[in-house]
């Protein structure tokens, strides 16, 4: 297994609540590097919310966060963020060149504007994700697959070493599926540590090497192949997960 | 030459409330698509009737109608009205329709209860205060004209400075504070701007119409293009038309109010976008559909001469 004295992500009793409804409790997880983990667990488990919390974008109501032993706002130039896709408006006038070319803003800072060479980074990455056709399209007139591989290609020139990605999954067919899952193992054979919240129960151990249950609180973390049991499942779905013994 | 010079004495007033009614179309048409994009169209009409007490305010406190002490009073309320509708919409669980609501409503009413005050009063300076309800572009003078060109000029030097950092707030908020850029000092920002707009069209629009100013001129717009920059180009064209042409035809006319003028002006810019721009427009849409259908009719014919095969 890996080295597991250095941690890429570590949250440490971390509490999230939106009113006065805990949405995320004394949350406790540790993130190696270099693995590929999925964070799976019912609606309103606080997947989302646990991807925000680690970025920075919701307020804990206690907790702590570090990326590579520093907090978040030190170490933003290498995490890397794939939002939901549901979570922008897709008839926002511009292309898919310009939204990936977005992924640079961050290591342009304030007023500069992409250059030339943030165009190269940003076809680059297109190819990667298998859309340097359509760098002028309208980012209306995309799939759904296709807008998820926009936002992953806009990640991808991050450049970054952790990737934190909400449901890239969601909505999209059996084609891009293959695609987006190579692209993961890809980065992760390339060093990087690659956190994917996660919907299909059925696709874990064979996508993913390591695996966090979540249903408010952390009910088990670790390896797919210790971690991924019927009886923690169990406890995270409740009764609900009773199909999934035979399959 | 003579005859210019002639047109141009004649006109004097004319040019001058056209110029104003151009500048401020340009400013709230190219930041209300700001607005328009981040579904907050309505946002401006609680902003420019929040500023209206402000207006009174500050003629109470100072006794001037200077424009530039009435448009910071306007400023100072709009701007406090779009924080209290921020801050309640974050603190309660009031939702953001119903806070922009009540936020419009009562400062809106606070501001008629602080006019009619003042009308009581018997300050014979008052007079004109009024304007600022409904607006009156008549009594735009050269100073007005040249406060807005300033506030106006730096408002959208701003928001081109700021292009891509503003961009990136609208499209994907999250996104845009993962990468470290505060999102919330940019909203508030944005809103500033907005309010500026807002402000500077009061006096020529009025209070209860200047929403529309913002808004109109941005939907007219989006229909002709796909492009952000291209957008808020053309919503500034528009906006600076529908100012220029509201103010030529309600002078022609005696008893034509500017600022409804102004403000059908570019609904009807709207209007004709929305049927005749391609893609987008109406007749557009209809051609396409019938020749989808059409194709479709053929496809579908070209199935039903084939044996069937599939079974499910």
């Amino acid at each position: 297994m890996q080295a597991l004295d250095s941690k890429a992500i570590e949250v440490t009793d971390l509490t999230v609540a939106y009113q006065e409804t805990p949405v995320l409790w004394d949350i406790d997880l540790d993130v190696p590097p270099g693995v590929l983990l999925a964070i799976v667990g019912p609606n309103g488990a606080g997947k989302t919310t646990l991807i925000k919390a680690i970025l920075g974008l919701v307020r804990p109501a206690a907790g702590n966060v570090l990326i590579y032993n520093k907090p978040y706002e030190t170490q933003r130039r290498i995490v890397g963020y794939v939002p939901q896709r549901g979570s922008v408006d897709w008839d926002f006038p511009t292309n898919v060149l310009d939204v990936v070319m977005m992924g640079r803003y961050g290591a342009l800072g304030w007023i500069k504007r992409p250059g030339s060479r943030d165009r190269e980074l940003a076809m680059h990455a297109l190819e990667k994700v298998g859309m340097e056709n359509y760098t002028t399209r309208q980012i209306s007139q995309l799939s759904g697959g296709q807008q998820q591989r926009v936002f992953l290609a806009r990640a991808l020139v991050q450049d970054a070493t952790i990737y934190l990605m909400d449901e890239p999954f969601q909505g999209v067919d059996a084609t891009t599926e293959r695609a987006i899952i190579s692209l993961l193992q890809e980065l992760r054979e390339n060093g990087k540590t690659v956190v994917v919240v996660h919907h299909d129960l059925q696709t874990v151990t064979d996508y993913f090497d390591w695996v966090t249950l979540l249903n408010i609180r952390r009910i088990a973390s670790g390896p797919v192949k210790d971690t991924f049991t019927s009886e923690n499942l169990r406890e995270t779905y409740g009764g609900r997960i009773a199909f999934m013994k035979n399959r | 030459m003579d005859n210019f010079l002639f047109l141009t004495r004649i006109d004097y007033t004319l040019i001058v409330v056209s110029l104003g009614a151009a500048l401020l179309g340009t400013v709230s048409g190219a930041l209300g698509t700001y607005a328009v994009l981040r579904r907050q169209s309505l946002l401006g009409d609680a902003i420019s009737h929040a500023a209206l007490p402000g207006i009174a305010i500050a003629f109470l406190l100072t006794g001037s109608k200077t424009p530039l002490i009435l448009v910071l009073g306007a400023a100072i309320a709009g701007w406090l009205g779009a924080l209290a509708i921020i801050s309640i919409v974050r603190l309660t669980r009031i939702k953001h329709d119903s806070a922009l609501a009540l936020v419009l409503s009562t400062f809106f009413g606070f501001g008629l209860v602080l006019y009619s005050l003042i009308q009581r009063s018997g300050n014979a300076n008052q007079a004109g205060l009024d304007t600022f309800i409904f607006g009156q572009a008549a009594t735009i003078l050269k100073r007005d004209v040249i406060t807005i060109g300033i506030l106006g000029g730096i408002a959208l030097i701003i928001m081109l400075i700021l292009w891509k950092e503003l961009k990136l707030l609208i499209f994907d908020e999250g996104f845009a504070a993962s990468l470290g850029f505060p999102t919330r000092l940019l909203d508030i920002l944005l809103t500033s701007l907005l309010v500026i707009a807002i402000v500077l069209g009061l006096q020529a629009v009025g209070a209860v119409l200047m929403s529309a100013m913002l808004v109109a001129p941005a939907v007219a717009a989006r229909q002709w293009t796909n492009k952000l920059n291209l957008m808020v180009f053309l919503a500034a064209v528009f906006g600076a038309f529908a100012g220029v042409s509201g103010t030529i035809i309600s002078s022609s006319t005696t008893g034509l109010p500017t600022g409804p003028m102004i403000i059908l002006c570019a609904t009807l810019f709207v209007g004709l976008s929305i049927v005749f721009a391609p893609n987008r427009g109406l007749i557009w849409d209809t051609i396409r559909q019938r020749k989808n259908r059409r194709s479709l009719k053929i496809a579908m014919g070209r199935l039903m001469e084939e044996p069937q095969q599939e079974s499910e």
